[in-house]
């Protein structure tokens, strides 16, 4: 059973407050054209793109070479490895990892493979403790909710309704909503945070198979905080996230940050390689989907993703219906086509939740043809039987209407006389087109019937 | 020059003017213009909702009705794509496929086949034009924004020949006006506020009229103009093209 209300559903909900609707569309815009702005003024943009396409290529293609080399190289640097199939195995392994040193405390950075897991919540009910420590992260834990943006977690929220939480939750003067101010007080708290727990976890933007190393981007340098102060050291990363070469980074931070917020490199790119004498470092490769996904040829490139967040910000339906409209930790384009592979049945709406309009695939830094695998995801997710019947039996109608020029011709005609002779028929509220919209002028006749009485008459071909 | 006119079913049933501009247009330009009488649609509106395996019929006919032509012509891009990505037969593959070569939407035949420099039109009104996203991004009317490449736009090349007509420029100059065929109905919520947004950015920037190479945008457009009563106007780009210059 589907345990949630549909992308259509959830966007009508936040459509209700218009004004709102405006500042979340235009606080993304600015950051799409912050990005158009980096971008060109990035030499060879477009072939870094193609080159980027063309390394994640690569990597899928001889993945299983490339996650040997990666874990002999980690072994050889002193890296604890593990394999989890799912995120249930994910999650025992961090907890037994976290057991075996009594810790019951954890910091973690922004890792939305975690957040995928339910990891929080699992450890939580074991009696451990996680803080994420990534602002937009924290903020949304405190508020409950999963992150709305996997670059922007909180870009929904307002600062006011920011201030308000951290009135409730950290004792902030009501009605302070000073960002700095907020931030200020966020980072004191998280001073204390980063200074108790023993163990951090953070997720892995790009894992070099040559030499072991894992790269974690960001601009707090919450994740360096993290596992530096740590005693114990978690990374948990996709299979996916590999690249071959150490020179292949070059090729990635130049995109990742700029497709992401117009940046031209994140604050933080933080290279982790060998545990500190007395420190443990633990890397946890998942597999959750991936290679389901690599067993989908029309679907495989959705791997290459870097998780930059580009398709979200361009794309006018996430724009104007919110991430949590998603209801997945990974909205947008991205997740509409990563979704359906995980869970075909609780994903079925997202591939439909677009105009295809084609931007995120111009603005995606790995060149993922998205729109052209929502297209393709809405064949497989009707196919497999997820749609309604009413709407294959409509379908069914117009493709009979449509195979016989007779038929289409009545029905074309019948359905102008509606129009003219019987509004009421359409001009009600069931009818979702005329809820905000007239119906469209009706003609006399079509362009058919006129072609035959004023050219056919005159030039018989 | 033998050219078969594609009119899509809802331009033939709802948009005749643009139709028959579209042939007017043609036959000024020499162009040998039929009209096969038995087209009905592309197949799009099913194919899109994911139902491409219920459009053989549909694509047997429009091979039935479209081969043995030099070109086909339509004036709708959305539909155009359309063919061009999705048009197969499992009975003749080679019919299908000389189809999609020779399909153009009519502002690419204009500017790519016929290559026309100049328009006796007049068209005397700031007019605002509307990238449709298949147009733009499927067809490639025009520079993406998204991009880094040269500019260059096919519906502004051949509306600078109009005279008298006042272009205006927009703040996002090809951003989804949200009709996506059945999304309009699915998702109506979004669909209609992506459309309220592409009229605002017309509409303060001083158009009189939105124009198009898809009728479809335009449709939706339309329905929250008019449930507006707002004075602006949608017209096809054939329209502004084939409209008489002024008598004497």
């Amino acid at each position: 059973m589907k345990s949630t209300a549909d992308h259509a559903t959830l966007a009508e909900q936040f459509n209700r407050d218009e004004e709102r609707v405006d500042w979340h569309d235009g606080a993304l815009w600015w950051i799409r054209q912050k990005r158009d702005r980096s971008a060109n003024q990035t030499p060879q943009w477009e072939e870094l793109r193609e080159a980027a396409s063309a390394i994640k290529s690569n990597v899928i293609s001889n993945l299983h070479d490339y996650l040997v080399q990666f874990e002999d190289n980690l072994k050889k640097n002193g890296v604890k490895v593990y394999w989890a199939a799912d995120a249930e195995e994910h999650n025992q392994i961090v907890y037994s990892i976290l057991k075996a040193k009594e810790i019951t405390q954890m910091v973690k950075s922004k890792s939305m493979l975690t957040e995928e897991c339910g990891l929080n919540e699992y450890l939580h009910e074991r009696g451990i403790d996680v803080i994420n420590s990534d602002l937009g992260e924290y903020i949304q834990q405190i508020d409950n909710e999963p992150p709305s943006h996997i670059v922007l977690p909180c870009i929904h929220k307002r600062k006011e309704e920011i201030g308000e939480l951290f009135h409730e939750h950290l004792g902030t003067e009501k009605g302070l909503s000073d960002p700095t101010l907020l931030t200020r007080v966020a980072r004191k708290h998280l001073r204390n945070v980063f200074l108790t727990r023993r163990a951090a976890l953070t997720g892995v933007n790009f894992a070099v198979a040559e030499t072991g190393e894992y790269v974690v981007c960001t601009n707090e340098g919450n994740a360096d905080m993290g596992a530096h102060l740590s005693e114990v050291q978690i990374a948990s990363m996709g299979l996916e996230k590999l690249i071959p070469e150490r020179k292949h980074l070059g090729v990635f931070l130049r995109l990742l940050a700029r497709s992401a917020i117009g940046q031209p490199i994140t604050i933080y790119s933080s290279h982790f390689k060998k545990p500190r004498p007395g420190q443990e470092m633990h890397l946890i490769l998942v597999d959750k989907g991936r290679s389901s996904l690599m067993a989908r040829p029309d679907f495989r490139d959705s791997l290459k993703c870097i998780k930059c967040g580009g398709c979200m910000n361009t794309c006018p339906v996430y724009r104007k219906s919110g991430g949590l409209s998603y209801h997945n930790t990974i909205s947008g384009p991205i997740g509409a086509i990563l979704a359906p592979n995980l869970d075909m049945q609780q994903h079925a709406d997202l591939p439909f939740a677009s105009t295809l309009c084609g931007s995120c695939s111009n603005v995606c830094p790995v060149k993922i043809p998205i729109h052209d695998q929502l297209y393709k995801w809405r064949q497989v997710i009707v196919k497999e039987g997820y749609v309604a019947n009413r709407k294959t039996f409509s379908m069914k109608a117009m493709s009979l209407t449509f195979s016989s020029p007779e038929m289409y011709q009545t029905a074309g005609k019948t359905g102008r006389w509606i129009l003219n002779h019987a509004p009421f028929a359409v001009n009600h509220k069931l009818n979702p087109w005329y809820r905000q919209r007239d119906m469209p002028g009706s003609p006399k006749q079509s362009f058919g019937e006129w072609y035959k009485k004023n050219i056919n008459s005159k030039d018989k071909h | 020059m033998k050219v078969a006119l594609f009119i899509p079913c809802y331009i033939n049933q709802l948009y005749p003017a643009a139709a028959i501009a579209t042939l007017e247009l043609l036959q000024k330009l020499a162009v040998e213009v039929t009209y096969p009488a038995k087209q009905t649609c592309c197949g799009q509106p099913m194919a899109n909702s994911g139902f491409e395996h219920m459009t053989q019929s549909c694509n047997n006919l429009f091979i039935e009705n479209f081969s043995g032509f030099d070109y086909i012509v339509a004036p709708s891009a959305s539909c155009v794509l359309h063919i061009k990505d999705h048009l197969h037969s499992h009975a003749d593959e080679a019919a299908a496929t000389a189809i999609r070569g020779r399909i153009y939407e009519l502002v690419e035949f204009l500017t790519d086949v016929l290559k026309i420099e100049s328009l006796d039109a007049y068209f005397p009104h700031k007019v605002g034009i509307h990238q449709s996203c298949h147009g733009l991004r499927g067809l490639h009317l025009a520079q993406m924004s998204e991009l880094v490449a040269p500019d260059f736009s096919k519906p502004q090349h051949l509306l600078n020949m109009v005279q008298g007509i006042e272009m205006i420029s927009l703040d996002r100059k090809d951003e989804c006006c949200g009709f996506g065929g059945l999304f309009c109905i699915a998702e109506e919520s979004v669909s209609v506020k992506m459309g309220k947004d592409r009229i605002t950015d017309h509409t303060k920037n001083g158009a009189e009229y939105i124009t198009s190479p898809d009728l479809s945008c335009l449709m939706h457009m339309e329905g929250i103009l008019q449930r507006n009563k707002s004075n602006v106007k949608i017209i096809h780009i054939a329209e502004i093209l084939n409209s008489n210059m002024p008598a004497l």
